[in-house]
């Protein structure tokens, strides 16, 4: 056969591999085959499991079922430095460099030359010279100290990090997501000069048009498995991979549509800007209307809902509600005009998970329990349980501790709170990050009844289903601006992924 | 909320809480309660009994009033800095100026310029001090964004060099009779100083569990983000904290003038390591959030007892303090173990 000409030799399988994290069964099965000396692409939306995949493969995370045989041996890395002692090194998106060291003292951290206990600088700096020039980046300075370098400077220097390593598999983790054209070129330069060398690479983007440029074979990960694996990079139709991408084995219900009503505006946004991170965004909401917000990680979308929030200060731009001016980058004067926020990191940004559910839920509206600032807790118990049996958050013990519950209840108690408050405009991030199916309906049912009863809402979520499926009209953002508005039954999935994803051909 | 849902009333005080866990057992009973203030503090008022049963061995005079008056009043001063301390920390901040702050009001309602004014204007003088102090903290903490370590340390260091300024380095002597005889008023026999520390402590104690107030402050100390994202001004809650603790140094610093009969730069050197370290074995976190004002004041006892229990037994300070310093250590590995062990 032909196949069999080709049969590249293999480096890694994975098989089987399972992770389950409270709530969430994050990878269900998965494979994965990385050929010695191949260019591997990982493709799948937000929440397919890739992160989780590459974490189990660096040793941040221990799988619980399936295979790793690495070079024909099985192995199993209890920590990312057995990982990296087998030859694997991870370039995550979030780089973690040492931004106050020098260039140098990243490149060789955790293995610094040494001679006696004493680091030998000057080794290192040398190595790190090598591998910049090696990298095509010989302006870079050993000395200068990382946090200094933009952040295509410091990708390279995380680069420099994984070949010096002597690693025979980098996995990178959407590396052109802070690089310029010029910059992709050259990544992909040094990514062939890698892998003529036997070195393999395993290559997440969301770039189509960069993993044909790049790529040998290509993995597809949907819900937390391997739907493809080995597809030839360069010669499978894009529509079969989004295809492949969107497909799902679950089907979400959305609870159906009420038809649009010619109601009353009740968020105006106009030409909301923060340097940096969007420009010139504008959109109107109406009572009982619910708008999408499409884009990738990093497209600013969670920026805009921040800014709109007042949790960023705008740098230019308004937001009214109900025809009143809201103060630039002031949260309390949002919420008092009638807004709410469930932030896109429930743990960090939006919980006290040291407290009771039902201390989560009152905070917004203490002093309507208070008299004369004293609290009074039964009022406030009652109220709190009230809304949290209302949305069945289970337990259903309000006085548990918030850190006891699973992600979806744990959103359910940041809902409620917003329930309780009473809102005009409620701002949704990433509702049902983290969430299990059962919940995610729940959710979906409560923002249809909630726009039923004239909640203008505004959806911000990586799954572009959720979108279509819940909003009236969707907005897709792109590189901090709106490219694309429609209603949301002008569109389909792989229209919008389109038009998210649509990079300007940039090899 | 159009539906009207028959909610199990739990009992709204989290001690009734734990004792009705205690009566009815969940698998999670015992995590509860070591999770709990009264159970982190279980262990202090252990300590105590051990430090009360090593006393009557070792001391006639330990178990008698007078001298029980004596801790107590030993512990009133710190006390009451201790109160406005546990606020900071709770709400996620720490304050290192409360020694020097309350030295500067000593000093400041005791010149002989404020002294003229009688007492009521030399209180009021303290605790505006206090407050002024706290004040600047909160602010340059809330909305010059600096950590509140560097703004309090700062505060500290000012703070002394104006007192000695102000004093000229000397002990300015109390004349009026009103302020000194705080210290030597006995109501039913027991000293007007351990009044106060009791009034502080359970107004202190009400603000922090039954007002609004003391829930945003543990809102704000346990995530802060999660509370500006939920509407509450943080900022103005954070002055508002450096303020209570403040005002706390302005009470503490009459406490101290009367006891001395003097205002002095000198005075509560290295109270705020004292105050901070009673917090902290009090099974406050350090990092916020998370705390109890009765375990605070159980860390003050404590280290007050020990130096009772030293000095009756003629022991030097020297080991004093590394039992105290040991006794920090041991109170901390306990409240990691606990931790763990809660859900």
């Amino acid at each position: 056969m032909l196949l069999a000409m080709t049969e590249p030799v293999a480096l890694l399988t994975m098989r089987g591999i399972v992770k389950t994290f409270p709530g969430v069964r994050a990878l269900d099965g998965v494979d994965l085959d990385v050929a010695v000396g191949e260019v591997h692409c990982l493709l799948g939306q937000n929440g397919a499991g890739k992160s989780t995949l590459i974490k189990v493969l660096g040793g941040a995370h221990r799988p619980d079922a399936g295979s790793i045989v690495l070079d024909g041996a099985e192995v199993s890395f209890a920590t990312p430095h057995a990982a990296d002692g087998a030859g694997i090194a991870t370039i995550h998106q979030e780089l973690d460099l040492v931004p106050g060291l020098s260039v140098a003292e990243n490149v060789v951290l955790g293995h610094e030359p040494a001679r006696f206990g004493f680091t030998r600088p000057r080794d290192a700096e040398e190595l790190a010279r090598a591998l910049l020039r090696r990298l095509g980046h010989p302006e870079i300075p050993p000395r200068r100290e990382l946090g200094r370098l933009s952040a295509a400077g410091q990708q390279v220097v995380g680069m420099a990090r994984a070949l010096a390593r002597d690693a025979r598999l980098i996995v990178m983790d959407e590396p052109s997501a802070v690089l310029d054209p010029e910059e992709v070129r050259n990544l992909f330069r040094v990514i062939r000069e890698l892998t003529a060398e036997g070195v393999s690479v395993v290559y997440i983007s969301h770039r189509l048009e960069e993993i044909r440029a790049i790529g040998d074979r290509v993995t597809v990960l949907k819900d937390g498995r391997t739907v493809a694996r080995n597809l030839p990079a360069a010669t499978t139709p894009t529509a079969d991979v989004i295809r492949l991408m969107t497909g799902r084995s679950i089907e979400y219900v959305f609870p159906s549509r009420a038809a649009p009503e010619d109601s009353g505006v009740v968020l105006e946004v106009e030409a909301l800007s923060r340097t940096g991170e969007f420009a010139d965004v504008s959109f109107t909401v109406r009572a009982g209307e619910v708008v999408g917000l499409a884009g990738l990680v990093g497209s600013g979308r969670s920026e805009i809902l921040e800014t709109v929030f007042g949790a960023r200060r705008a740098t230019a731009g308004t937001v009214r509600v109900r025809g009143t001016q809201l103060r630039r980058g002031s949260v309390p004067a949002a919420v008092r005009a009638g807004m709410g926020l469930c932030p896109e990191e429930r743990k960090s940004q939006g919980l006290l998970m040291g407290e009771p559910v039902y201390r989560n839920v009152s905070l917004p509206v203490l002093s309507r329990f208070a008299r004369g600032g004293f609290l009074r807790r039964d009022a406030e118990l009652d109220a709190a349980s009230a809304v949290t049996a209302q949305l069945d958050v289970r337990p259903a013990d309000a006085t548990r501790g918030t850190a006891t519950l699973s992600g979806g209840n744990q959103q359910k108690v940041v809902l409620a709170r917003w329930l309780l408050r009473g809102c005009d405009v409620l701002l949704l991030d990433e509702p049902t990050r983290g969430v299990d199916v059962g919940a995610r309906s729940e959710i979906y049912a409560l923002v249809r009844r909630l726009a039923g009863q004239g909640v203008a809402v505004v959806l911000v979520s990586s799954e572009v289903p959720e979108v279509l499926g819940l909003a009236d009209r969707v907005l897709v953002v792109r590189e901090g601006r709106v490219v694309h508005t429609s209603a949301s039954d002008e569109l389909d999935e792989g229209r919008v992924l389109d038009l998210v994803m649509e990079g300007e051909a940039r090899v | 909320m159009s539906e009207h849902q028959v909610t199990t009333a739990p009992a709204a005080d989290e001690r009734s809480r734990v004792e009705a866990a205690g009566a009815a057992p969940r698998p999670s009973a015992l995590h509860r309660l070591l999770d709990s203030g009264a159970g982190r503090n279980l262990g202090l008022v252990a300590v105590l009994v051990i430090l009360a049963v090593v006393g009557v061995g070792t001391a006639d005079t330990f178990a008698t009033a007078s001298n029980l008056l004596t801790i107590l009043t030993s512990a009133s001063i710190i006390g009451v800095i201790t109160v406005g301390v546990t606020f900071v920390i709770i709400g996620g901040g720490i304050d290192l100026s409360v020694g020097k702050l309350m030295a500067l009001a000593s000093v400041w309602a005791t010149t002989v310029a404020t002294q003229s004014f009688g007492p009521v204007v030399m209180i009021l003088c303290a605790l505006l001090v206090g407050m002024g102090g706290g004040l600047v903290n909160g602010l340059l903490i809330a909305y010059g964004r600096i950590v509140p370590f560097i703004v309090t340390l700062a505060m500290l260091i000012s703070a002394q060099g104006l007192a000695e300024r102000i004093s000229g380095r000397r002990s300015q002597i109390v004349t009026d009779p009103t302020i000194g005889a705080i210290a030597t008023t006995r109501l039913l026999g027991i000293p007007l100083l351990v009044f106060v520390f009791a009034a502080v402590v359970a107004v202190g104690w009400v603000v922090l569990n039954r007002t609004t107030f003391g829930r945003r402050t543990f809102a704000i100390g346990g995530n802060a983000e999660a509370a500006r994202l939920a509407g509450l001004d943080v900022r103005r809650h954070t002055v508002l904290l450096y303020v209570v603790s403040g005002l706390c140094c302005g009470i503490a610093a009459i406490m101290i003038a009367s006891l001395t009969t003097t205002g002095s730069s000198t005075h509560g050197t290295l109270y705020e390591l004292d105050a901070i370290a009673a917090v902290i074995i009090g099974g406050t976190l350090l990092t916020g959030g998370r705390g109890t004002l009765i375990g605070s004041i159980l860390g003050v006892l404590v280290f007050t007892t020990i130096t009772n229990l030293f000095v009756l037994n003629n022991l030097d300070t020297d080991v004093q303090n590394i039992a105290k310093g040991v006794i920090i250590v041991i109170a901390v590995l306990i409240q990691i173990r606990a931790r763990r062990t809660s859900p």
